[in-house]
């Protein structure tokens, strides 16, 4: 999984609460059993002119020359509500997008962010808010600095804004580890766990 | 200090403790589809893992399988063959239960967990599908994760969980006439946010969720997710007990008498903490509609469209501007004159036995209105079999509506079926997100019986005014 230590990068303002991963990746654009080829899908419904088109519709901030190669969104509270498909974090991070800065996230959304080494930053209205605006007079020029060793964000003007995340997460996208890999290192722990379990609650574990 | 149910099953699977508020927890089941279950197991089986305990893992087909008689592998989903195909392989190949295209168990996967007993009392349940809190209802911890999620579950046997809080939501009073379980949810979700239970794992509690049958429990935890809860559960009593006794993996013989000795201590203490309590009085609650693109955005049947200027915070504002604009609804009309293209019964919310009994009550002796597209999607194989036991397809079909196979349908666009551009549909599902339904569609969410009156008026409408 790729590392997210510090990312310096254009961040763009989706100032909407609730965005669901409906929004993110309509069900229509996840066509192949597969964590690719999803970037073209990200916001489809939103992006495009027609649904299934890949006309850029011009007012969507994604398609404004002054966004262009955005890697930071800016959201309103409950980013990534909804759908669990993880379809929405592979869309996210196929297109480019390294961090998603937001006052709250979707419960799954933000576990699966963590698992494809995207970091999502938890701050209140307020400062996504100021941060926007901070960018907003030029944005190519005013990129958005993120380290996640240190939790913060740092404007354009140097103002830095502090944010919290578990440290086995922390840990989990600076290291680019693989969970898997982390739990199977317990493997003895869980198989012991797992014998007086099965004695204690045996009626889980007969044929049906 | 007493403990929370949440706390006495949290505690039962907890393997290790992790750093922070994260735990590292033993899964019991884990229950996969064809949508995102097959990506888990190719991508497992791609990294050269292995599915550590193939029996404590289930498999459907509802997402992608068409629900138009005389289906097969093929679908009206672009490319849907694949995730079909897919699933069914890895399946076989990691020696998991399936419940394929045609076996009498196959249905939605919040439907056949607890039909089939797989879910129970006390158990940790896990599924790449956001709606598998929909199975606390059994009084298990029950929740959504994504794909990689899933290959861990799979994998490990155990996921790494951050720590919930817990909320108590206390339903009291009696319910009026007209009302159930999806006008409960709508109504706490409308009253505090769609992230008003962001953070919590909650107990749905006091004495309407008591007077619940287990199947109405179902669609009340089933939209937990839609409050942003972690989850939502309810205590496991006798009608729990009596619901899964017999069913295919249910306990027997003596396993039941032991099981059901351990199921009767799974209620939160008398002097148990909870991080936070909601109360409502059920009384003040009614058939309840959504008008705009978000659960939040919904009100009693007898309302207005309301004006952003009400609204609690200028987001909140700009939400219901963009809102009204995409359901093309102005401030003040009444919800009851609004017209309908479509109606639709069916989804993990509301596809149940009871739910179709309820709408066909509504339906009997009566006729959709003309120009109506009206369908129902039974929830299950099973429910659909039961059903039709009991003369209810013949209800739906003379009254004019489809009577389809059993699956997800078009709770979701997916690239298959809709219902048309800007067209509006009162729909017994759970999202009315945009687009959710097919491109620009409308869609207003409501109980079975309230699409059932509204299907026949043509227009949203108010139940209560069919039951007189």
């Amino acid at each position: 999984m790729k590392k997210f230590t510090t990312h310096r990068g254009v961040a763009a303002p989706l100032l909407r609460i609730n965005i669901d991963t409906d929004a993110i990746i309509p069900s229509r654009e996840m066509k192949r059993v597969s964590k690719h080829g999803l970037g073209e899908g990200l916001f489809a419904g939103w992006r495009y002119t027609e649904p299934g088109g890949r006309r850029p519709r011009p007012e969507f901030v994604l398609n404004q020359p002054a966004y262009k190669g955005a890697s930071i969104l800016l959201s309103g509270s409950n980013f990534g509500c909804g759908s669990s498909r993880e379809h929405a974090v592979w869309a996210l991070v196929e297109y480019g997008i390294r961090a998603v800065i937001a006052s709250g996230f979707g419960a799954i959304f933000y576990g699966n962010c963590i698992r494809n080494g995207l970091l999502p930053v938890v701050l209140p209205d307020a400062v996504v808010r100021q941060l926007a605006a901070a960018v907003a007079a030029d944005p190519q020029a005013c990129p958005l600095t993120i380290d996640l060793q240190q939790k913060t964000v740092v404007a354009p003007g140097g103002g830095a804004f502090s944010f919290a995340i578990e440290p086995a997460l922390q840990e989990i996208l600076l290291q680019g580890l693989d969970p898997i890999d982390i739990t199977q290192k317990m493997q003895r722990r869980i198989a012991s766990f797992e014998t007086t379990y099965r004695r204690r609650r045996p009626w889980l574990f007969e044929p049906g | 200090m007493g403990k929370t149910l949440f706390e006495k099953i949290w505690t039962d699977h907890q393997v290790a403790e992790l750093e922070g508020d994260t735990c590292l927890l033993y899964i019991d089941r884990v229950f996969l589809h064809e949508r995102t279950g097959s990506i888990a197991l190719q991508s497992l089986e791609a990294a050269g893992r292995k599915v550590r305990n193939p029996q404590q893992v289930f498999c459907t087909m509802d997402h992608i399988v068409d629900t138009l008689p005389g289906r097969g592998d093929r679908t009206r989903v672009p490319g849907g063959e694949a995730f079909i195909q897919t699933t069914r392989s890895a399946s076989h190949s990691a020696g998991i239960k399936l419940f394929d295209i045609g076996d009498p168990g196959q249905g939605i996967v919040h439907v056949i967990s607890p039909e089939q007993g797989i879910v129970q009392p006390g158990c940790t349940l896990v599924c790449p599908d956001s709606h598998t809190c929909s199975q606390g209802a059994l009084g298990a911890l029950a929740w959504g994760i994504g794909s990689s999620e899933a290959e861990h579950a799979l994998a490990t046997g155990t996921l790494r969980v951050n720590r919930p809080r817990t909320l108590r939501v206390d339903f009291e009073g009696r319910l009026p006439p007209g009302v159930g379980a999806k006008d409960m949810i709508l109504h706490l979700i409308a009253t505090h946010s769609a992230a008003g239970g962001a953070g919590f794992a909650i107990e749905f509690a006091g004495a309407a969720v008591r007077e619940l049958e287990i199947e109405a429990r179902l669609t009340l935890c089933n939209m937990a997710v839609e409050f942003s809860a972690f989850t939502g559960l309810v205590a496991p009593d006798r009608k729990a007990f009596d619901y899964l006794r017999g069913r295919p993996h249910a306990p027997r013989g003596r396993a039941w008498e032991q099981a059901l000795a351990y199921w009767r201590t799974l209620r939160s203490d008398d002097d148990a903490r909870f991080d936070r309590i909601i109360r409502i009085d059920c009384a003040a609650i009614a058939p309840t509609v959504s008008w705009g693109t978000s659960p939040q955005q919904a009100s009693a049947v007898s309302a207005q469209v309301p004006s952003p200027a009400a609204a609690a915070d200028a987001a909140a504002a700009k939400s219901i501007e963009r809102a009204l604009a995409y359901m093309g609804l102005e401030p003040g009309r009444r919800l009851t004159d609004i017209p309908i293209d479509a109606a639709f019964i069916g989804s993990c919310t509301n596809s149940r036995l009871s739910d179709l009994r309820a709408a066909a009550r509504v339906l009997r002796g009566r006729r959709v209105a003309a120009g109506v597209k009206a369908i129902c999607v039974p929830g299950s194989s099973q429910v659909k079999a039961a059903a039709e036991a009991e003369g209810l397809d013949r209800v739906f079909i003379e009254a004019g509506f489809e009577w389809r196979e059993s699956g997800c349908s078009m709770c979701f666009y997916a690239g298959g079926e809709s219902f048309g551009r800007r067209q509006r549909v009162i729909s017994s599902t759970n999202r009315n997100f945009e687009s959710r339904q097919g491109p620009e569609t409308r869609t207003h969410l409501a109980s079975p019986v309230t699409v059932a009156a509204s299907a026949v008026a043509g227009r949203i409408a108010d139940v209560r005014e069919f039951l007189r």
